[in-house]
C-alpha cells in the first residue's frame, strides 16, 4: 500500500515536471510523407500570444488617385512623386501611425519626427532614412515577390509602432577579453543570441546576410575531394539555420527532410521561399541599409559603428509568416511600387 | 522491500586492512599509506581505501593531464576576462578551439589554435601513459591485460577523432574542440557536413554495440543479483563448480530465450560488446571525409535509404533556375 502510494507520488511529480514545458501543449502538424518524421511543431501558448500581438492596424480609407501628382505639387519629393496628393497624404499619415512613437516629445511628435517647419527640408536624418525605406518597401513589393508573394510588406511589417524595428542586427564583435596569447573564440563559444543561445557562431549575419559567403557545405557526391568545406564552416551555416528557425518559430522539418538536408527534391516549397529570403535580406542590407550608415547619428549605430540591418526576425518576429500572413500591403497600393507612368504619347497600335 | 533488492552492498567485512599481494618486477615505487576504512564508500564498493600505487607512469600521466586541464581551463577563464562568476555561468559554452582550416597541419600561433594543439598533445600523452600504467599494473599483479586492451579501444576512437583523421584530412581544424556544448555542436556539424552520420554503417554498428553493452550489463547484473540469495555473486566458484545459483540463472534465460551464457562467457560477451563499440565507432569516423563525403548518398547507392513518394509540388534548387535573382 505504502509502496503504491510512493509510486503514485513519483508519477505525479514527474508529470508535474513535464507540464512545465508548455501549458496548453505542442501541436504537431505532419508536413511530409508518413514515416519521414517531417512535422511542424507549434507551441500553442506561444502561437496564441504571437497571434494576439499580430493584429493589423486599422486601414485608412483609400485615397483617389486622380489629379496632379505629389511630385508636381510639393518640393523635394523623390520617391512618392508618382502619387496623387491625396494618396501621398494618406501614406504620410499612415507612416506616422506605424512608425512614430506615440509618446514622442512635442518637437518629435507626429510629422515633426521627420519634418522640420519647412516640409521639403532634408535636415532631419529621419526624413532621409524614411525616404530610403519607402524606396525599399516598394522595391520589396515589386521585385521580391519570390519571397513576399502578393502579401507584400508595409512599414508596419517591421516597425509595429516603433521608430526602430525591434529586431534588427549589428555586427557582433563578441564578448572581447582577447589579447596577447589568449586563445581566440573563433567567433563562437559564448551564449549566442543570434543562434538560440547555443555555443554556435554568434554573428552568422555578417558572412551570409551582408557578405555572400557560401552557405552550402554538404557534398554532392559520395567520395572524392571536390568538396572542401570544413566542419567549422558547417557550424556557421548551422548558426544561420538556427536563427531562421527561431525567427520563424518553426523547426528544421518546416523546410528540410532532415535525412538529407541539402537535397532540394526532398525539401518543402517553403525552403525555396526561404532561399529567396536570404538573398532578399542580403540585398536590402547592401542596397538600402549600408548606404545609410553616414546618415544615422552615432547613437543609432552598433558598437562597431555599423548601421542596423535586417535579418529574418526583422519582419517575421517569431512567426512563420509575418502577421500570420495577413496583408496590410493589399490596402496600400501606394507602397507596392511606382504607378505606371501615363505615356506622353498614345501607344502605337501593334502591327499585326 | 526484500533484502536482495537493496541498492547498496549488504555485507561490509570488518577486518584488518589488507595490503594486497606482493607485486613482481620491483621498481622504485612502493604502495603509499596503510589504508583506511570508509563506511559510506563501503556501501557502494569496498570499504577499504588505499594503499595507493602511484608509480612513475601514474605520476607522469597525472602531471601531463593536469597540464592539459590547465591549458584548457585557463584559456576558458581568460576568455571571460578572468571573472570567476562568468566562468561558472558560461562554463558549458566556453571552449578551446582547434586552429582555423587555413592553418592546415602547420603549427599555428598560440592564440589561433597553438594552445589547442598543446592541450591535445598533453592530453594524449596523459591518456597513453595511463594506458601503459594499467598494462604494467596488470602485469605486476600477474593478471591478464583485458582492462588495458579495452581502454586501448577507447583510446583508438579518441585518437581517430583528435589526431589520425585530422592528419589524413590535412587540417587540425577537423578535430574536436575542448568544451562542453562546443564539442556537441561539433558533433552535429560533423554529421551535417558529411551528409548524415546516421547512414554511416560503422556508426550504426557502434550504436548496436553501445546499446548491446547496456543491455548485457543490465541482464547480467540483474541475473546475478537475482541469484545472489543462492550465492550467485561468487561467479568464479560457480563457473567451475556449477551450483544452484548458476543452474537457476541458466535455466531462467533458457526458458526465456532458449539460449544462455555461462558464468564465464557472459563476461566475454560484455567485454567484446564494449570494445567493439569503440573499434567500429573509430572506423566510422575514420572513413568520414577521407573515403565517404556524403553518407546519405552512400546509403542511397547501397539501397539502405528508401525513396518516398513525392508529397509536395516538385521543388528544385532555385540557384539552378535561370533568371532567378541570385
Amino acid at each position: 500500500m505504502i509502496r503504491a502510494t510512493r509510486l503514485l507520488v513519483v508519477l505525479a511529480l514527474s508529470s508535474a515536471l513535464l507540464a512545465g514545458c508548455s501549458k496548453s501543449g505542442v501541436e504537431s502538424v505532419q508536413n511530409g510523407y508518413r514515416g519521414t518524421g517531417m512535422a511542424t511543431l507549434y507551441d500553442k501558448d506561444r502561437v496564441a500570444a504571437q497571434y494576439a500581438a499580430s493584429q493589423l492596424p486599422a486601414v485608412s480609407p483609400a485615397a483617389p488617385g486622380e489629379g496632379p501628382t505629389a511630385g508636381q505639387i510639393y518640393q523635394n519629393v523623390k520617391v512618392l512623386d508618382d502619387l496623387s496628393a491625396a494618396e501621398f497624404a494618406r501614406v504620410m499619415l499612415s507612416i506616422t501611425e506605424w512608425v512614430v512613437p506615440k509618446d514622442a516629445p512635442p518637437e518629435q511628435a507626429a510629422c515633426n519626427y521627420c519634418h522640420s517647419a519647412n516640409l521639403a527640408d532634408d535636415s532631419k536624418y529621419q526624413k532621409v532614412v524614411a525616404r530610403k525605406m519607402l524606396q525599399m518597401t516598394r522595391d520589396i513589393n515589386s521585385k521580391w515577390q519570390t519571397h513576399v508573394a502578393s502579401t507584400g510588406v508595409t512599414c508596419y511589417t517591421c516597425h509595429r509602432g516603433n521608430a526602430v524595428p525591434a529586431y534588427a542586427w549589428f555586427k557582433d564583435p563578441g564578448p572581447g577579453h582577447q589579447s596577447g596569447i589568449i586563445a581566440t573564440r573563433a567567433g563562437q563559444n559564448t551564449p549566442s543570441l543570434a543562434a538560440g543561445l547555443t555555443s554556435l557562431p554568434y554573428d552568422p549575419f555578417t558572412p551570409f546576410l551582408l557578405n555572400d559567403e557560401p552557405i552550402r557545405v554538404e557534398g554532392k557526391s559520395i567520395g572524392g575531394d571536390a568538396n572542401r568545406s570544413s566542419i567549422k564552416q558547417a557550424e556557421w551555416t548551422y548558426s544561420l539555420m538556427v536563427h531562421m528557425s527561431e525567427s520563424l518559430g518553426v523547426n528544421c522539418a518546416y523546410c528540410h527532410n532532415t535525412r538529407a538536408w541539402s537535397d532540394w527534391s526532398q525539401s518543402t516549397p517553403q525552403r525555396v521561399t526561404a532561399w529567396h529570403g536570404i538573398r532578399m535580406a542580403r540585398e536590402l542590407n547592401n542596397q538600402y541599409m549600408v548606404p545609410l550608415t553616414e546618415t544615422f547619428p552615432a547613437n543609432r549605430l552598433g558598437v562597431t559603428g555599423d548601421v542596423a540591418k535586417v535579418n529574418c526576425s526583422t519582419c517575421h518576429q517569431g512567426v512563420y509568416k509575418p502577421m500570420f500572413g495577413a496583408s496590410l500591403a493589399k490596402d496600400y497600393p501606394e507602397l507596392r511600387g511606382r504607378k505606371a507612368t501615363p505615356a506622353a504619347t498614345p501607344p502605337v497600335a501593334a502591327v499585326p | 522491500m526484500a533484502e536482495y533488492q537493496n541498492l547498496f552492498t549488504r555485507v561490509q567485512v570488518s577486518a584488518p586492512h589488507y595490503h594486497g599481494v606482493p607485486h613482481t618486477g620491483g621498481g622504485i615505487w612502493g604502495r603509499h599509506g596503510s589504508g583506511g576504512v570508509s563506511h559510506l564508500l563501503g556501501r557502494l564498493g569496498d570499504a577499504q581505501i588505499g594503499p595507493v600505487y602511484l608509480g612513475t607512469l601514474g605520476l607522469a600521466s597525472l602531471l601531463s593531464g593536469l597540464l592539459a586541464f590547465e591549458i584548457i581551463g585557463l584559456n576558458m577563464w581568460a576568455s571571460v576576462g578572468w571573472s570567476p562568476l562568468q566562468f561558472i555561468r558560461q562554463l558549458a559554452w566556453l571552449a578551446l578551439e582547434p586552429p582555423a582550416p587555413g592553418y592546415g597541419l602547420t603549427i599555428p600561433p598560440l592564440k589561433d589554435g597553438g594552445w589547442w594543439l598543446m592541450a591535445g598533445f598533453f592530453l594524449t600523452l596523459s591518456v597513453m601513459l595511463w594506458w601503459a600504467r594499467t598494462y604494467r599494473l596488470a602485469r605486476k599483479l600477474e593478471m591478464g591485460t583485458h582492462v588495458a586492451w579495452a581502454f586501448a579501444a577507447a583510446i583508438w576512437l579518441f585518437l581517430v577523432l583528435g589526431f589520425i583523421r585530422p592528419v589524413l584530412m590535412g587540417s587540425w581544424s577537423e578535430a574536436v574542440p575542448f568544451g562542453i556544448f562546443p564539442h556537441l555542436d561539433w558533433t552535429s556539424a560533423f554529421s551535417l557536413r558529411y551528409g548524415n552520420l546516421l547512414y554511416n554503417p560503422f556508426h550504426a554498428l557502434s550504436i548496436v554495440f553501445l546499446y548491446g553493452s547496456v543491455l548485457l550489463f543490465a541482464m547480467h547484473a540483474g541475473t546475478i543479483l537475482a541469484v545472489s540469495r543462492f550465492g550467485g555473486e561468487r561467479e568464479v566458484e560457480q563457473t567451475l563448480d556449477r551450483g544452484t545459483a548458476a543452474e537457476r540463472a541458466a535455466l531462467f534465460w533458457r526458458w526465456t530465450m532458449g539460449f544462455n551464457a555461462t558464468m564465464e562467457s557472459i563476461h566475454r560477451w560484455a567485454w567484446w560488446c564494449a570494445v567493439l563499440c569503440m573499434i567500429t565507432g573509430g572506423i566510422g569516423i575514420l572513413l568520414t571525409g577521407t573515403v565517404v563525403d556524403n553518407w546519405y548518398l552512400w546509403a542511397v547507392k547501397h539501397g539502405v535509404a528508401p525513396t518516398y513518394p513525392q508529397s509536395f509540388p516538385t521543388v528544385v534548387d532555385p540557384a539552378l533556375v535561370p533568371g532567378v535573382t541570385p
